[in-house]
């Protein structure tokens, strides 16, 4: 009941929002979100004391005659993802307080019924469910994108929604193709385990052409090289809140299908095509961090980097063992938060000095220093430096890809190198140096502002320092998918 | 089978109106009558199994039913649709006989049990329809219309009525169900040109969906054409022309599916790529959902190759029907009150989001159904689809379909990025939408949605 409860409390809020048209959207949008970010601490503190218990558990029919249940779980990783979501989404209303949008309550609204379609994401245990929470998850992001979005949206947020949508078609062509092998007590069913029992029991070549299907549509949600080409477009001209909840929570859509929609349901696809899978990966970390180093603007910089960290994630994932896994949930985790940090910071220069072009860009800490703190953390846990929250997750990302193949550990390595490259030169430029014509003056930070960086900054520090609440539950969660998997 | 003479009762009693001096009664008495006939065709659900009539011609079933239940209720809105097409011509009372005579047609074809009754109904439908289609008399494209449908059309009937002589002559019955148990009697000693008459029944019916390679009237027809009627014949022609295929192929031909599948299949694929491809291209609205309803046909064209489970493939066309019969209503209501001014391009639509929101917001919605996206009804149409086909050999075509459905999804956001995102150069007024029109299109964006979140409403009607 209480997973229930937190995918149907956004939709409350989103109607709330849409109906009461109110002035004070804001307020009663951020207010909104920590309700449901306190809903979701309850959920974390009872999982912690019982993890069995059926309140994580709801389950009714939905389309009898079709197998098609509305079925919805909590177990350990989906806890942190509705965690990552549930506290980002504050986060993210918290961050537009100075962006002044037209018509609010709608803007509001709309991310409202993003998370709401993210959590189902998250917690479906049914395959159909997922597939429509999977679709449902895009209609609100595309139209924040296309009606708040930047100069050349139309066309740009066009590209993004085919591009989705022709990967999600792929993995329900898949999705239906394992259905249709289910036989439980000779009836079909769409729940998550028959689906896996369904996939294992296909041949290998067969196995192999669900495992394309299913990847196609989490490899252009994550972006994976190639597939990516939607991405930095869509990233640069979304407004900043949207870009937010795309790299923030939206990617590890992607990332999670892959854990628990791929992995378990066809071994042998896997082992056939894995390796080409993290190929792609690692490709796409080196070339996106190349880019990244040359890029000019920080918006579309940061977006470059987000393609580099995603690689790393999915090549630990597919690597498919105990400690890629689980360094991949940390990672996305940690990624989440410091992305938001660094696409709040790029808006943040492009509100007060009117560009985000790194050239035209400097000497910012001479005239405010605290904001040159707050910065540099960010970008510390961007780059995983030790004792920050990027840190344990790429650890054992590469610790796992590297129990695969040394080779391509190696040059997913390269991610930490060229990551701090792009990472600290850019902030180098921006903030230390001479000033520069562009901005006469950089007045100290709005509050609203301030206290998402210092939570954002908090955060980074306190997980980096003390990971094993949310480590716990991943190495168990793991452990329990490890099973599935052999 | 009481719903199809009250139907026909009321385009008698709408030619007297004239004379007897009760035009305006007319609508009220029309909408009443289909309501009628709904709630008497409904009655016959569940004591309908054996029943035929006319020594056989003729039999409601519980497909023909499901299926005149979706004619008529999309009928009933289609004419609150109309009231003020009906009302701006002297014609009036002909043109309510015409759509009611065309309906008596569509009823016939949802429940023919012999081909003498197909080809009938066929007629019977298609007739009104050419005249429909050219009426509005002044206008050059309409005539055009009208008079390429005839030509068409007429070729089609052509085509159909020499198969079915093929038919007969191989088999010695109209009958499908003898037909049926003759095949399956004699699979091994049928005639050649038996062959040539399915394929010939084939080609005339891929004309009366509009499927392409014969899909070359549709365009021009449906851009022409008044677009209340351009309505009408995507919705009730189509269901009606879809209903009358799946029973024909499905119960009469079946014995001897693996000669006709392949054929379909060509159709299916050719239909998905030019319909799509060439819908991407277009600037005229009209024009654009003339080339979606051919991608829709194809659609519907893979639940009959399907055709393995045949209680899956009745569920799937039935659904898929309904849902593209009440996005189409929708749709084609808001395109008629945007496109007054005389333009159809897209660009009409500019900025719609300001001048009427809610017509925006119900187009929206009929644009991701016609697209696919849940939670409207059109994504469970064409997931049913999807699941009638993975069981079959052609699952290339599904691959197909998934590719020219993004494309699909191109041309439908066009109309929504054009709303919500462009704005018109000149200052226009907000667009009015009658009070009865704003009702059908918010009744039918309604049921489009919640029969998109709840399916089993309708998909779990058939459990033999």
């Amino acid at each position: 009941m209480l997973t229930l409860l937190l995918i149907t409390f956004p939709l409350l809020a989103a109607l709330i929002l849409f109906l009461a048209k109110s002035k004070a959207s804001k307020t009663l949008a951020l207010s909104l979100a920590l309700v449901e970010f306190i809903i979701s601490l309850v959920a974390f503190y009872l999982y912690k004391h019982n993890p069995d218990s059926c309140i994580f558990w709801f389950d009714v029919a939905w389309v009898q005659s079709l197998g098609i249940h509305f079925n919805i779980a909590i177990n350990g990783m989906s806890l942190l993802m509705v965690l990552l979501t549930t506290f980002l989404v504050p986060l993210i209303i918290l961050s537009s307080f100075k962006n002044e949008y037209a018509k609010e309550y709608n803007f509001y609204g709309l991310i409202f019924i993003m998370q709401m379609a993210l959590i189902g994401v998250f917690t479906a245990d049914d395959g159909f469910l997922f597939y429509v929470f999977w679709e449902l998850a895009l209609i609100p992001i595309y139209f924040i994108c296309l009606v708040w979005g930047g100069e050349n949206r139309g066309a740009i947020t066009f590209k993004f929604f085919v591009y989705t949508l022709f990967g999600s078609l792929f993995m329900l062509v898949g999705l239906i193709y394992l259905y249709n092998h289910t036989n439980v007590d000779g009836l079909k069913s769409w729940a998550v385990n028959d689906l896996y029992a369904a996939g294992r029991s296909l041949t290998e070549t067969q196995q192999s052409a669900v495992f394309w299907l299913i990847f196609i549509a989490f490899a252009i949600k994550m972006p994976i090289f190639p597939l990516h080409t939607w991405q930095p477009n869509t990233y640069v001209n979304a407004p900043t809140q949207g870009t937010m909840l795309l790299s923030g929570i939206m990617l590890k859509m992607g990332t999670f299908g892959v854990i628990k929609w791929l992995l378990p349901v066809v071994p042998l696809g896997l082992e056939k095509w894995g390796a080409t899978a993290i190929g792609l990966s690692v490709i796409g970390i080196v070339y996106a961090s190349c880019i990244a180093i040359v890029q000019k603007d920080y918006k579309r910089l940061i977006a470059y980097s987000s393609i580099a960290h995603v690689g790393l994630i999915s090549a630990g994932i597919l690597s498919a063992n105990q400690q890629g896994i689980q360094g991949a949930i940390m990672q996305m985790l940690a990624h989440g938060v410091s992305v938001i940090g660094l696409f709040l910071i790029a808006d943040i220069l492009f509100r007060h000095t009117g560009t985000r072009d790194v050239d035209k860009l400097g000497g910012i800490r001479s005239m405010n220093g605290n904001f040159a703190v707050l910065f540099l953390v960010v970008v510390l846990g961007a780059v995983a430096l030790p004792l920050t929250n990027g840190f344990v997750g790429e650890f054992l990302l590469i610790n796992g890809i590297y129990q695969f193949n040394a080779w391509a550990a190696a040059f997913a390595g390269l991610t930490v190198i060229l990551g701090a490259v792009y990472m600290l030169r850019s902030y180098q430029h921006i903030m230390l140096g001479e000033r520069k014509d562009s901005q006469i003056a950089f007045g100290s930070l709005a509050s609203s502002d301030k206290w998402v960086l210092y939570i954002v900054c908090f955060v980074i520090v306190a997980f980096g320092v003390y990971p094993k609440p949310l480590n716990d539950i991943a190495e168990e969660s793991v452990k329990q998918l490890m099973l599935n998997l052999k | 089978m009481k719903g199809l003479l009250i139907i026909s009762a009321l385009g008698i009693i709408a030619m007297l109106a004239e004379i007897f001096k009760f035009k305006k009664l007319l609508l009220p008495i029309v909408l009443m009558g289909i309501v009628a006939a709904y709630a008497f065709n409904f009655m016959e659900w569940n004591t309908s199994m054996s029943i035929s009539y006319f020594d056989n011609m003729i039999a409601f079933d519980k497909m023909g039913i499901a299926f005149s239940g979706i004619i008529l209720a999309t009928a009933f809105f289609w004419f609150i649709l109309a009231n003020d097409y009906f009302e701006e011509d002297t014609n009036t009372v002909d043109h309510f006989a015409l759509v009611l005579f065309a309906l008596v047609g569509a009823l016939m074809l949802t429940s023919f049990k012999n081909m003498t009754t197909l080809f009938l109904g066929i007629e019977i439908m298609s007739i009104p329809l050419y005249v429909l289609a050219a009426s509005k008399k002044k206008d050059l494209k309409s005539n055009e219309a009208g008079f390429k449908y005839l030509i068409m059309g007429s070729f089609a009937s052509a085509f159909l009525l020499f198969g079915i002589a093929l038919v007969y002559g191989a088999t010695g019955t109209f009958d499908i169900m003898q037909i049926r148990t003759y095949i399956s009697a004699n699979s091994q000693s049928l005639p050649l040109f038996f062959n040539a008459g399915i394929v010939m029944i084939l080609v005339a019916m891929c004309f009366k969906v509009s499927a392409a390679p014969f899909h070359f009237w549709a365009p021009d027809v449906y851009q022409g054409s008044p677009t209340l009627i351009t309505a009408l014949m995507s919705t009730v022609v189509k269901t009606a022309a879809f209903a009358a295929f799946l029973r024909l192929f499905m119960v009469g031909f079946a014995g001897v599916s693996e000669m006709w599948t392949g054929i379909l299949a060509i159709v299916v694929a050719l239909s998905l790529i030019i319909a799509n491809f060439s819908a991407a291209m277009q600037n005229s609205v009209k024009r654009m959902l003339a080339f979606s309803s051919i991608s829709h046909a194809a659609f519907m064209l893979m639940v009959i190759l399907a055709n393995v489970r045949s209680n899956l493939s009745v569920n799937a066309l039935i659904y898929y029907s309904l849902a593209y019969s009440f996005g189409s209503i929708a749709a084609f209501g808001i395109i008629y009150n945007v496109t007054r001014n005389g333009n159809e391009n897209t660009d009409a639509f500019n900025g719609l989001a300001k001048r009427n929101p809610a017509m925006a917001f119900c187009m929206a919605v009929a644009m991701l159904s016609l697209a696919g996206i849940p939670i409207t009804s059109g994504f469970f149409a064409k997931y049913f689809v999807f699941t009638a086909m993975i069981a079959t050999p052609y699952k290339w075509l599904l691959i197909l379909a998934v590719i020219t459905s993004a494309v699909g999804a191109y041309y439908y956001l066009k109309v929504i990025i054009a709303m919500y995102f462009k704005t018109q150069e000149v200052e226009t007024e907000t667009i009015q939408v009658e009070k009865s029109q704003t009702l059908v299109i918010v009744l039918t964006t309604v049921v489009t949605l919640v029969i998109g979140v709840v399916p089993g409403l309708v998909a779990d009607m058939f459990r033999f």
